[in-house]
């Protein structure tokens, strides 16, 4: 393909929708990694994928089983109380290997399974823009009412509890906006390029500057930068879009060894 | 103990997790009033301290709470993230605490992320959070460790002029800083 398609009227829509997805994945990344669950992002993407493919083989429409699929994670998120690292470990594992084996189950199935683990961000549509924007609107809107919420949890683990003050509304804010971003993900990035956009930008964020609103948006620049990056790359050499934008974030990771952090300590 | 209503009110409270570990213990907090709880490692002050914050079970007495009472809690060991880029800055707004006029000590520490303070100083700065925050009850679990005698004595001016509505509630092994800064003691026996 000519890097010239970049500019085409039919790349517009998978352009913009990757570059909202890319501005509004690492922010909720910011959140899971604040939390120490940074790997709920490829447990959640794996079960949303595993619903995607028991959708085609039962006949039902793929997204819908899919968000099934990233719903489940967050009951046995919600089940296990605290989750860790090692939940989503198991979340993964499991979504992997049921997309892997279900695949096996008929020709549609190994399609969709192939589309949801390497993307398909060409073929995406005004449904999926409308939900990238629908999903960074929703961030932008509550996100200093869930950051908030978020970080007294974090840093004073029982104030919800003492003030008796249910924590549970932002805690299922948070759920619903992962498993709307994790779908809209697979869908589009696929599966590891959904999970790269969620773990790698706020990773190297973290290291790179000082303060949480300056963290948000240096993890919002990067995803935004290696998508753009990703875009013309697979365009220019002819590349899958997934791993050409993985490749892209990877690049970005030396940044951690920057010994300046950006923010004054005054 | 002045005879305002108090903020909190324990009656023979028995405390625990899957089993009792201490009790039965009854005091007040009075506003204003600093109440320190001592007694040997082991005996439940911090147990009591985490039933006050809805993380222990009561298994018997009662507890009466002033309606709206607000609550902060500094546990014994705080919460730290191990690579947050928050500053100190950033969790005193998170606690609602004041941040003009902070003195030299904390204004040197609050700049800076919470992954470049050595464990005093993440200490100090939760326990100023949870000290000059809006709550009217705080509850201080050994908040004296790992801080200089500096910080100790920063925390114990800021628990002189504390506001006449607040009551503090402290554990502490640190006999000296119990003595030095509490209305009341009430030991705590297995």
């Amino acid at each position: 393909m000519s890097l010239t398609l970049a500019w085409d009227p039919l790349f517009r829509v998978p352009l913009a929708t990757g570059l909202l997805l890319a501005a509004g994945l690492p922010l909720l990344g910011a959140c899971l990694r604040m939390r120490e669950q940074w790997l709920a992002g490829l447990g959640s993407a794996q079960l949303a994928a595993a619903g995607g493919v028991i959708g085609v083989l039962l006949h039902g429409p793929i997204l819908l089983f899919a968000l099934f699929g990233a719903l489940l994670g967050g009951v046995a998120r919600a089940l296990t109380r605290r989750a860790r690292n090692e939940h989503y470990a198991v979340m993964l594992l499991g979504g992997w290997a049921t997309v892997m084996l279900l695949a096996q189950y008929g020709h549609d199935a190994n399609m969709t399974a192939v589309h949801l683990l390497n993307g398909q961000l060409y073929f995406t549509s005004v449904p999926h823009l409308a939900g990238a924007v629908l999903l960074l609107a929703a961030l932008l809107v509550s996100g200093h009412w869930l950051a908030r919420r978020l970080l007294t949890s974090r840093l004073f683990p029982g104030h919800f509890a003492a003030n008796r003050q249910p924590a549970w509304p932002h805690e299922l804010w948070l759920e619903a906006l992962l498993v709307g971003g994790v779908v809209l993900g697979i869908s589009t990035m696929g599966v590891m390029a959904t999970f790269a956009m969620l773990f790698i930008p706020p990773w190297v964020a973290f290291r790179l500057v000082r303060g949480w609103m300056r963290a948000l948006v240096c993890s919002a620049i990067l995803g935004v930068a290696a998508c753009l990056a990703g875009f013309v790359a697979a365009l220019a050499l002819d590349l899958p879009f997934g791993p050409a934008l993985v490749a892209a974030l990877l690049l970005t990771v030396p940044l951690r060894l920057v010994r300046y952090r950006i923010g004054s300590i005054a | 103990m002045t005879g305002a209503t108090p903020l909190l009110e324990l009656v023979d409270v028995r405390a625990g997790y899957a089993v009792p570990v201490v009790g039965p213990v009854s005091f007040a907090v009075a506003p204003g009033e600093v109440l320190g709880l001592k007694g040997v490692n082991g005996v439940g002050k911090t147990t009591l301290l985490k039933l006050l914050a809805g993380e222990a079970r009561l298994f018997g007495g009662s507890i009466r709470r002033l309606p709206g009472l607000t609550v902060s809690h500094h546990r014994q060991r705080p919460e730290r993230p191990p690579e947050l880029p928050m500053t100190g800055l950033e969790v005193l707004r998170i606690a609602a605490v004041p941040t003009g006029n902070l003195p030299p000590r904390m204004a040197a520490l609050v700049g800076r992320c919470l992954d470049e303070m050595s464990g005093g100083e993440f200490q100090l700065l939760q326990a100023w959070a949870c000290l000059m925050g809006p709550a009217r009850l705080v509850l201080l679990d050994e908040p004296t460790n790992n801080l200089d005698q500096e910080a100790i004595d920063l925390l114990l001016a800021q628990l002189e002029t504390r506001p006449a509505d607040r009551g503090v509630l402290v554990v502490s092994h640190d006999t000296t800083f119990l003595e030095a800064s509490c209305d009341r003691i009430v030991p705590i026996c297995p």
